[in-house]
């Protein structure tokens, strides 16, 4: 049973439908005991950063999310939240990868004449830096991406993407897996992603 | 590096898809969820479905069909027509829409973008603009094009993204229908003028006319056809292959489904 971690933030359905498609039981909940008893955790998340840390907070889950044992997925929002900060309404976040999340397009990529439309919305390919979660998928595979900010790349990145500036397309540490793409969104590679999720 | 998308519409009508000319002798060219089934495994990178039913029974026709579509696809889609208030927008994503495409609404009150933005954000929002030629001034038009408004294109397309759309959809209508290509400097100026990603419409006939428009003569980023996809006239797959052979960046899938 894969629990959809429901912080008021809409557009869980998605998430929904693609854990359907792929024969995976799941349940909405924000009641921390109920979520405690899933084998899988999915954060979801669209909106911007500082609304959802309030949300989150306010379920009584922001505190909780670090105490989940089994594997814990962000998407999106959800993986940033899991990161210690985001310039996004200079929000606190969870913590629990040590990376920043900043605006994308940098004034060093103006300054270099590279012009870079924000949100980055569409499929760029990913480098995966060979973990399970990115198995029979190939080596450069297309992943559906729509964002604004993007987490910097350091030793707990599992992928990496380039969109003017290299940044984190996937971040992992002990149990928790961050990814900024949407897999549910992804095609057969999304699919597939989700696969290896759950046989972690 | 991102890829250009490749993007089949398919028009609606009580729940079957529908082609014809300039909306009239619409005939079905088959079932929504079956023709986006299909695109998907052709590597189709998003969809759009535009809802032109004119009843209140064809537009909840129309949700329960997003529901099905939401259920059964693994690639982004959009969903527009007549939406005009938060509330439609509200149910297309409560049944599983990634994006709405907002036009005549917002021409007439533009506000109408602020207030999308601020409760759904811009990734949420694509903006939908027709046009045409009227003594060498681009004019957006709605109703298909047959009613032609104050609204000068360029001016309008910085406003909406000013107001907060994600995405422009731009259509020429003097191009819609003729199969003769795309308007092709109109999208090379709205390139220069916006920093937010445009998908061209109106006018392919064929694949080379994809490639003029994604490549240096239009500088889109994802272009939207119809009748060239339904009509098998020409294969995603194909498409994709002759692109990626001209350096233009798209996003080819293995077929092992």
């Amino acid at each position: 049973m894969v629990g959809i971690v429901d912080y008021g933030t809409g557009n869980l359905k998605s998430v929904q439908n693609a854990l359907g498609r792929i024969g995976a039981e799941n349940i909405v909940s924000s009641d921390f005991d109920t979520l405690q008893k899933c084998s899988h955790i999915i954060l979801p998340g669209v909106g911007s950063a500082g609304w959802a840390m309030e949300n989150l907070v306010a379920t009584g889950l922001a505190g909780q999310i670090e105490k989940f044992t089994q594997p814990v997925m962000g998407i999106c929002l959800g993986m940033q939240l899991m990161c210690s900060y985001s310039e996004e309404e200079q929000t606190k976040c969870l913590g629990i990868f040590p990376n920043i999340v900043r605006k994308m397009g940098t004034p060093a990529n103006e300054a270099s004449g590279i012009r870079l439309k924000i949100p980055h919305v569409g499929w760029n390919n990913i480098r995966p830096l060979g973990i399970d979660l990115f198995k029979g998928i190939g080596e450069l595979p297309f992943v559906y991406f729509v964002h604004s900010y993007s987490a910097d790349v350091n030793d707990r990145t599992i992928a990496v993407c380039s969109y003017g500036d290299d940044f984190s397309a996937a971040i992992g540490y002990r149990n928790f897996i961050g990814c900024q793409f949407h897999p549910e969104k992804s095609g057969y590679v999304g699919e597939q992603i989700l696969k290896n999720f759950l046989e972690m | 590096m991102l890829a250009k998308r490749i993007i089949p519409c398919l028009d609606i009508k009580e729940g079957k898809t529908v082609k014809g000319v300039n909306f009239e002798n619409l005939k079905s060219v088959g079932d929504p969820v079956e023709m986006a089934l299909n695109y998907c495994r052709d590597g189709a990178d998003e969809l759009v479905f535009l809802d032109i039913s004119a009843t209140v029974e064809g537009r909840k026709t129309f949700t329960s069909l997003v529901e099905k579509i939401a259920a059964n696809i693994n690639i982004p889609f959009t969903v527009g027509g007549g939406i005009s208030t938060v509330e439609d927008a509200e149910r297309l994503l409560k049944a599983g829409a990634d994006k709405i495409s907002v036009n005549s609404a917002a021409v007439k009150d533009p506000s109408f973008i602020d207030r999308l933005k601020e409760k759904f954000g811009s990734q949420f929002i694509v903006a939908a603009i027709d046009a045409k030629q009227i003594n060498g001034k681009w004019m957006v038009t709605t109703h298909a094009g047959r009613v032609v408004t104050e609204r000068e294109l360029f001016e309008w397309a910085v406003e909406v993204e000013k107001r907060g759309a994600g995405e422009i959809l731009f259509t020429s209508m003097d191009h819609d229908g003729t199969k003769n290509g795309y308007a092709c400097e109109v999208y090379k100026r709205l390139n220069s003028l916006l920093g937010i990603p445009i998908i061209a419409s109106g006018g392919a006939g064929n694949g080379e006319h994809i490639k003029e428009v994604l490549g240096s003569a239009g500088c889109a980023d994802a272009a939207l056809a119809a009748s060239i996809f339904h009509y098998g006239e020409v294969s995603i797959p194909a498409l994709k292959e002759e692109l990626h052979k001209s350096g233009i960046p798209v996003r080819r899938i293995k077929n092992k489904e």
